[in-house]
């Protein structure tokens, strides 16, 4: 209920200011020239004073994603990206040293307080005496900035650090892992940021340990016509467990800014890993003018028995989402959940799903995936569940859930099942609903205001992922939903 | 006093007139049933009171308390007192009963500059309304009405109408899909809100629901109009007799 008014406050709060986070920082970066080759890849290993395998890695890379071609099968339209016209590298030009938070520029602070970011992570970065515990690996432009709680971390032997750092202190583990859940060449997004990835989140869990703490990070996009290439890859190794929190905004842009980012988890036996989303980049004005577009490979691979992976998101920003969220069930038992809310407004474009490889025996997974679309939006979920011949009593359950807001938008459903054992047990279940005005006027015949009406309908509809969030994390997407669908009725 | 004051309304839907000069005047503290036949324009007259979307007021007024209520949209109307109970009450997937009424309640007073009700107080509230519906208080924490029986949904518009506590109630067909158990509780319940600053217009087809309710005037209305008024024997007379007269008389 205190959500709901929360959510009621936000809208109220956000009149007449419909993007918060539109604003730009002045902050002297350190280009990279714009373009892309050979060169530009060694500069950004060299800057990272990165060991020769992992320059080689990103070569080998780059030469792939030449000989690829951007992918065109997804219900999206955009003009053709100018991949020479970008900038592959942007960080803040001083070092900033991470045991002190005084000593991080103020301007970065001030960007936290304007994006709101939320909720006590601030006071977390701030260091406020009994703040809770949430650790935060704040990516500022590409370079982490600060990690807290990482002391404190260290004493279970979690490991939480930008990826940069932990190829130099852990480069086994990196090297080991590193490519090994998404390979350099899965697809050409996925190519282009092995090649260029600028930095991200390492976690390691070590076996029998559940981190003590949710792990965050707050994504920002910031340097003008800097396409944002983050690598996070997440060890989760025997019977550990950890839930990874991930938060997203971006500044108001009048160019398309690209987004390619590559996530990676790594499960073995008896480990567990909860990967949330919560995703507001902008969208892009009414007419869909300068928001970002986010090609994101999310996979998780469930490689050990009885692993266990969930991912949840919410996806409200970006003119353009490409992503699809993947479980590869390898070990028997293992299970994959899949947990979305996509919200289109105005003219933003968003082609979403999951991937469920059921190869093990008995493996389980499970879709629940609610799409908004309001304006002239399109919003598409594109699932695959798919089992092989050795995944016996493999079974999965899917349920698309579609609400359409106004006349003009669309919503697609395009779900593919293969099954290649008898035994396979496939459930799918699709409804596509109209947000009706039926129910809008009972709402307001109790004395809910428009706004108010359709946060309270929607966030209805959302509720069963909503609740799959950690707390804190619900209460920031559910006004989210709200804010982002503002406007779109009356 | 006179409560709610309707004055020569005229109604449109699309291009077609359902109200045609309809005039009406309800004191305070009093039940008027309006009786007539299928398409003589009373679930227009509700929504129209409502401020439902697509009901177009060509001409005429309605007031509340001497209030302009056309000049309200529906939610404002509501902060002002009007509450419809529907005949088709909409079910809200997601959206736990009690949910809904905090929120509406807390538009409401917000509406009205008053301050919001606390969670333990409305909680109680709600148990007492509930108990005296004899609902079972796990149906609140439900989605609102889904899944529920034709019974159950009229149940809970009397609970809100009990929660919210409006000056002026619009029962709408309310006796439709009740089994005579049903009518009798729902009738209890809305016979327990009847105040001295409180009015209420039962719109119903039936002269069963009146043997529960009992008006203190009797409207029939027909063809978009008001052809008759009267006391309680109107309703008997129009059982027995039908609307024939005063369709013919329209």
């Amino acid at each position: 209920m205190a959500a709901v008014r929360e959510t009621v406050r936000a809208v109220e709060a956000l009149e007449g200011e419909k993007y918060a986070h539109g604003f730009i920082t002045t902050i002297e970066q350190e280009f990279a020239p714009k373009g892309l080759d050979a060169d530009i890849v060694r500069f950004i290993s060299a800057k990272k004073g990165e060991p020769q395998w992992m320059l080689d890695w990103r070569l080998e890379a780059y030469e792939r994603w030449l000989q690829l071609e951007e992918p065109n099968w997804a219900k999206l339209g955009y003009p053709k990206i100018d991949y020479q016209d970008l900038f592959y590298y942007a960080a803040p030009k001083e070092k900033i040293e991470l045991d002190s938070l005084d000593q991080v520029d103020p301007e970065i602070l001030a960007t936290y307080k304007k994006l709101g970011i939320p909720l006590r992570e601030q006071e977390v970065l701030a260091g406020v005496k009994g703040a809770p515990r949430v650790a935060v690996d704040a990516v500022f432009d590409s370079v982490s900035v600060a990690t807290t709680f990482r002391a404190e971390l260290a004493k279970d032997g979690v490991i939480f650090m930008p990826i940069s750092e932990a190829l130099k202190e852990h480069p086994e583990l990196v090297r080991q892992y590193l490519g090994s859940v998404v390979p350099v060449s899965d697809n050409y997004f996925a190519c282009l940021n092995s090649a260029v990835f600028s930095d991200g989140s390492f976690v390691y869990i070590p076996p029998g340990v559940r981190c003590p703490m949710e792990l965050s990070t707050y994504f920002r996009i910031n340097a003008q016509n800097t396409g944002q290439f983050e690598r996070t890859l997440i060890i989760a190794d025997k019977g550990s467990y950890v839930s990874y929190l991930e938060g997203c905004t971006a500044p108001m842009r009048d160019e398309n800014q690209l987004h390619a980012a590559v996530v990676e988890l790594v499960l073995l036996d008896d480990a567990e890993i909860k990967y949330s989303t919560v995703q507001n980049w902008y969208p892009g004005d009414s007419e869909g003018k300068g928001g970002i577009y986010n090609f994101v490979t999310k996979r998780a691979d469930c490689r050990g028995d009885r692993s266990k992976v969930s991912w949840t998101q919410v996806e409200t920003g970006s003119a353009i989402t490409w992503k699809y969220p993947s479980c590869v069930l390898k070990g028997n038992d293992s299970s994959g959940e899949f947990y979305s809310i996509a919200v289109t407004n105005g003219r933003q474009q968003a082609d979403t799903g999951t991937k469920m490889i059921h190869l093990g025996e008995r493996t389980k997974s499970r879709i629940i995936s609610k799409g908004i679309s309001a304006g002239r939006s399109s919003n598409t979920y594109r699932g695959l569940v798919t089992a092989h011949a050795k995944a016996k009593g493999a079974r999965n359950f899917t349920q698309c859930d579609s609400l359409l807001i106004g006349k003009d938008c669309a919503a697609h459903t395009v779900p593919y099942i293969e099954a290649k054992t008898p035994s396979a047990n496939f459930e799918h279940e699709a409804t596509t609903t109209r947000l009706s005005d039926d129910q809008l006027f009972y709402c307001q015949s109790r004395g809910l205001g428009v706004e108010e009406s359709v946060a309270l309908l929607v966030n209805g509809f959302v509720r069963d992922v909503l609740q799959k969030l950690p707390m804190e994390f619900a209460v920031e997407a559910q006004k989210l939903v709200a804010v982002s669908l503002e406007g779109s009725v009356g | 006093m006179t409560m709610l004051s309707i004055s020569n309304l005229h109604v449109s839907v699309g291009e077609t007139e359902i109200l045609k000069g309809l005039s009406l005047d309800v004191p305070a503290g009093e039940v008027h049933a309006v009786m007539g036949p299928n398409g003589a324009g009373k679930s227009t007259l509700s929504y129209a009171l409502a401020g439902k979307g697509g009901y177009e007021v060509t001409q005429g007024t309605a007031s509340l308390n001497g209030e302009d209520l056309l000049a309200l949209d529906a939610s404002g109307r509501a902060a002002k007192g009007v509450f419809l109970s529907f005949q088709y009450p909409l079910e809200i997937p997601g959206v736990p009963a009690l949910t809904f009424l905090r929120t509406a309640i807390n538009a409401q007073r917000k509406a009205r500059g008053e301050a919001e009700m606390g969670a333990p107080e409305f909680l109680k509230t709600a148990r007492a309304a509930a108990t005296s519906l004899k609902m079972d208080f796990d149906m609140l924490k439900r989605g609102l009405n889904v899944g529920f029986s034709g019974g159950e949904k009229k149940r809970m518009e009397i609970l809100q109408m009990a929660m919210l506590a409006p000056r002026f109630v619009i029962l709408d067909e309310t006796d439709s899909g009740l089994d005579i158990d049903a009518l009798r509780i729902v009738s209890e319940g809305v016979n327990a809100l009847r105040a001295p600053d409180r009015s209420m217009l039962v719109i119903t087809h039936y002269q069963r629901l009146l043997d529960y309710i009992k008006p203190d005037r009797v409207h029939v209305l027909s063809a978009g109009r008001i052809v008759a008024s009267g006391g309680p024997e109107l309703a008997l007379e129009l059982e027995r007799d039908g609307y024939d007269k005063f369709q013919r008389a329209a």
